[in-house]
This record gives C-alpha cells, sequence and structure tokens, in this order.
C-alpha cells in the first residue's frame, strides 16, 4: 500500500513541476513542441531512475563514514554530470536514432532541477531500496505526465495566438495555462490510500 | 568595444532579467516566494553564490583547461552551495532555513549561475565579471522580492519581517490561492506581461531619442556644410 501512495503523490497529489516547483525551465522551454516534450521527458526517467540508484549506494557509503553534509552536494553533482555524459556516449553508439531524436536535451538534463531533487529526497530514512525505486520512476512520470497535456495546451495557445493580448503573448501566458492546470492539480492532493 | 561597467550592471538587471526576460532559473522564483522575507534570503544566496563563482572563474580562466572546464565549473559551484546551505542552517532563523528547504542546493543547478559562468566569467575580467554577477543577482532579486510581494499581500493580507507584521488587507479579504502553487503561477505571468509592456516603452522611448539625436546631428551637419 506504501508503494501506491508514494506513486500516487509523486505523480499527481505532489507532481513535481504543478506543485513543487521543480524543472520550471524545460517546462516552458520544450513544451512548445510535443515530440521534444515527449523524447525529453523519457530521457529524464531514464536518467533520474539509474542516478538515483547510483546515488543511493553512494550516499549511504557517505553516511558510514560521517562526510554527507559537506559531500554529499558535490558528489551527487558529480554523478549527474558524468552519468549523462556517459549515457551520451552509450547512446551515439549503440542507438543513434534515440540519440538523434534526444539531441540537445540529454546534455540539458545536467542541470534540470528533478534529477538532484531526487537524489537528494532518496536520502530520507523513509525510503528502502524498493520504495526509493518506485520513487523515482514515479516522479519523472509525473513530469512526462505535466509536459505532455501542457505541449497540448500549448499547442492551442500559438494557434489562438492572435486572439492573445500582446502583452501577454509567449510565456506570460503558457505561465497563467500553468495556473490554471495547477488548481486542477490540487483536487488530486487530497487523497490517501 | 569595451562596455562600460553600469551598461554590464544594467545588461543583466533590466534588460537580460533571468526571470522575466530569458526565463532561466524559474524553479526559485515560483517556489519560494510565499513570503517577501524568503524571497529576500534566497536571493542573499544566489547573489553569494553567483559573485563569488563569478570571481574565481574568471580569475581561474587562463588556468582551467578548456576541455574540462564544464566540470570544473560544476564542482565549484556545489562546493559554494554547500558552504552557503552549512552557513544558513547555522546562522539563519530556522523556520526560514526550512521554508526555503531544498531549494538552497538546487542553486547547484541553477542555469543562471552556470550559464554567466559559461557565458560571460571565462572570457572576460574579475571585475566585469563582478559587475556581471551584481546585475544578474539584482535582476533575480527584483524577481523574487516583486513575486513575493504581490503573493503575500494578496495572498495572506499581510506583510511581515522578522515576526513583525503589518496589515494591508483585512484577513477575511485575502485569496488563499496566492498562497498556493497556481497562485505563484498566475502571479508571475501577470508580472512578466507587465514586465515586457514596460521594457517595450522603455526600448521605443529609447529608439525615439536615438533617433531624435540622429536627426538633430544631421541638421547640424547640413547646417556647416552651407
Amino acid at each position: 500500500m506504501q508503494v501506491f501512495s508514494i506513486a500516487f503523490a509523486a505523480l499527481l497529489g505532489s507532481n513535481i513541476i504543478l506543485s513543487r516547483f521543480l524543472g520550471i525551465c524545460s517546462f516552458l522551454g520544450v513544451s512548445k513542441n510535443r515530440k521534444n516534450a515527449l523524447g525529453m521527458s523519457i530521457a529524464l526517467i531514464v536518467v533520474v531512475m539509474l542516478s538515483a540508484i547510483i546515488c543511493y549506494g553512494l550516499g549511504a557509503l557517505l553516511t558510514l563514514l560521517g562526510m554527507q553534509d559537506y559531500l554529499q552536494l558535490v558528489v551527487f553533482i558529480l554523478v549527474i554530470a558524468s552519468f549523462v555524459q556517459l549515457l551520451e556516449f552509450f547512446l551515439k553508439k549503440f542507438i543513434p536514432s534515440l540519440y538523434k531524436a534526444l539531441g540537445v536535451y540529454l546534455p540539458l538534463i545536467t542541470t534540470n532541477c528533478v534529477v538532484l531533487q531526487v537524489c537528494l529526497d532518496i536520502m530520507s530514512p523513509d525510503y528502502n531500496f524498493g520504495t526509493m525505486l518506485v520513487y523515482a520512476f514515479a516522479v519523472p512520470a509525473g513530469y512526462c505526465l505535466v509536459m505532455m497535456l501542457f505541449s497540448f495546451i500549448r499547442t492551442r495557445l500559438e494557434l489562438n495566438n492572435a486572439d492573445t493580448p500582446k502583452a501577454f503573448q509567449g510565456n506570460a501566458i503558457a505561465l497563467i495555462a500553468a495556473g490554471l492546470m495547477a488548481m486542477a492539480f490540487v483536487a488530486f492532493s487530497g487523497f490517501a490510500f | 568595444m569595451k562596455k562600460s561597467k553600469l551598461s554590464i550592471f544594467m545588461n543583466g538587471f533590466i534588460y537580460e532579467n533571468p526571470a522575466f526576460v530569458i526565463f532561466l532559473g524559474m524553479c526559485p522564483v515560483l517556489g519560494t516566494t510565499t513570503s517577501v522575507e524568503n524571497g529576500v534570503y534566497m536571493s542573499l544566496c544566489v547573489l553569494f553564490v553567483l559573485l563569488l563563482s563569478n570571481t574565481v572563474i574568471s580569475a581561474l580562466r587562463k588556468i582551467i583547461p578548456d576541455e574540462i572546464r564544464l566540470p570544473v565549473y560544476i564542482i565549484l559551484i556545489a562546493t559554494l552551495v554547500s558552504v552557503v546551505d552549512m552557513l544558513f542552517h547555522a546562522y539563519l532563523d530556522y523556520g526560514i532555513y526550512q521554508s526555503l528547504g531544498s531549494f538552497i542546493s538546487l542553486i547547484v543547478v541553477n542555469c543562471i549561475i552556470l550559464g554567466r559562468a559559461e557565458e560571460f566569467a571565462n572570457k572576460n575580467t574579475v571585475v566585469d565579471s563582478i559587475f556581471d554577477a551584481l546585475g544578474y543577482a539584482a535582476g533575480f532579486a527584483l524577481a523574487l522580492i516583486s513575486v513575493s510581494f504581490f503573493r503575500e499581500v494578496l495572498g495572506t493580507g499581510k506583510l511581515s519581517w522578522a515576526g513583525n507584521s503589518v496589515t494591508i488587507i483585512p484577513e477575511d479579504y485575502a485569496i488563499k490561492l496566492f498562497q498556493r502553487p497556481a497562485g505563484a503561477f498566475i502571479v508571475l505571468g501577470c508580472i512578466v506581461a507587465l514586465y515586457s509592456v514596460i521594457l517595450r516603452l522603455v526600448n521605443e522611448n529609447k529608439e525615439k531619442k536615438a533617433a531624435l539625436k540622429a536627426a538633430q546631428e544631421k541638421a547640424v551637419s547640413t547646417a556647416e556644410v552651407k
């Protein structure tokens, strides 16, 4: 049951974009095009899950050595940055079609706050290895869900651009649409299993 | 052409305001702006990290090998952020520290800091980089403080600082929505729209002045010819 409540909260109740405000840069930047939004989300799911596994182990090691206060952040960001780089090499060599599809979004994942936030979250003692894996999948999956929904809205906004007041065109109206979406998502936050 | 210190500062502060114009590092602008106090401390954090990272990186720009510059920057920024995190944990009011939460740690992946290191500090002198950092930090603070001002006043009806508060709107008329995530998006959207109008007026005014000046110069030169 705990697994369900973790997954539900991460996906809908306290969604990473709409109620925890993370990954906003890519949320605004990449959501104009549905294909790119999907590519970014899939790349993010892969990176978050794998770097969470590595960081979980390394974090336990640092805690054991008593260095987590001052080394945790440096170690985690290094793991994430080198992991993204490795993934880039790997995809370029073995799955070039996916590499081409992800393009510039892959290196950008290093500076996506979602990855670092998940790695920091799972260091809390509430998580064991199993629930950690569920959490590390559900958070970027929630990101994916909101990205996809928002890219549909964004396409509509672009189509009706002429009707938008001049000052609101572009990102301002997108932010307000995101606000309305956040209001809808508040409805999910009351649920508990 | 060498730019003046003021124009470097104004570039980050107004014309390329990180939150309102180039839309980078948006997470704290939405996440830490429930009260003006939080907004101010968050901007102090960013100021500290950005100032030091820009200074150190531009001082070391000839030593850091070009191929590995990004990992070097990341480690440097992560170290600075760990320092700020520990300082705030030790000296700041614990309630504020908790409400800033992981947003302090997340400065590591804030695009503004890495972006400035990559775009400005590794090409320019230390003094210029300091002005650049001050400009961008001020622009960021402008965003944080204006968003948090509206969210606090509309959402709770009062402004508070270190335990003292002034009531502006009677509490019964405050709109709780603005304290919620949805309110953050809407306030930011409205401020971005307002800012774009102001920026357009400023630019038009500037162009008009430039055109007027050019016309005057032309008139003077034709008069001289005559």
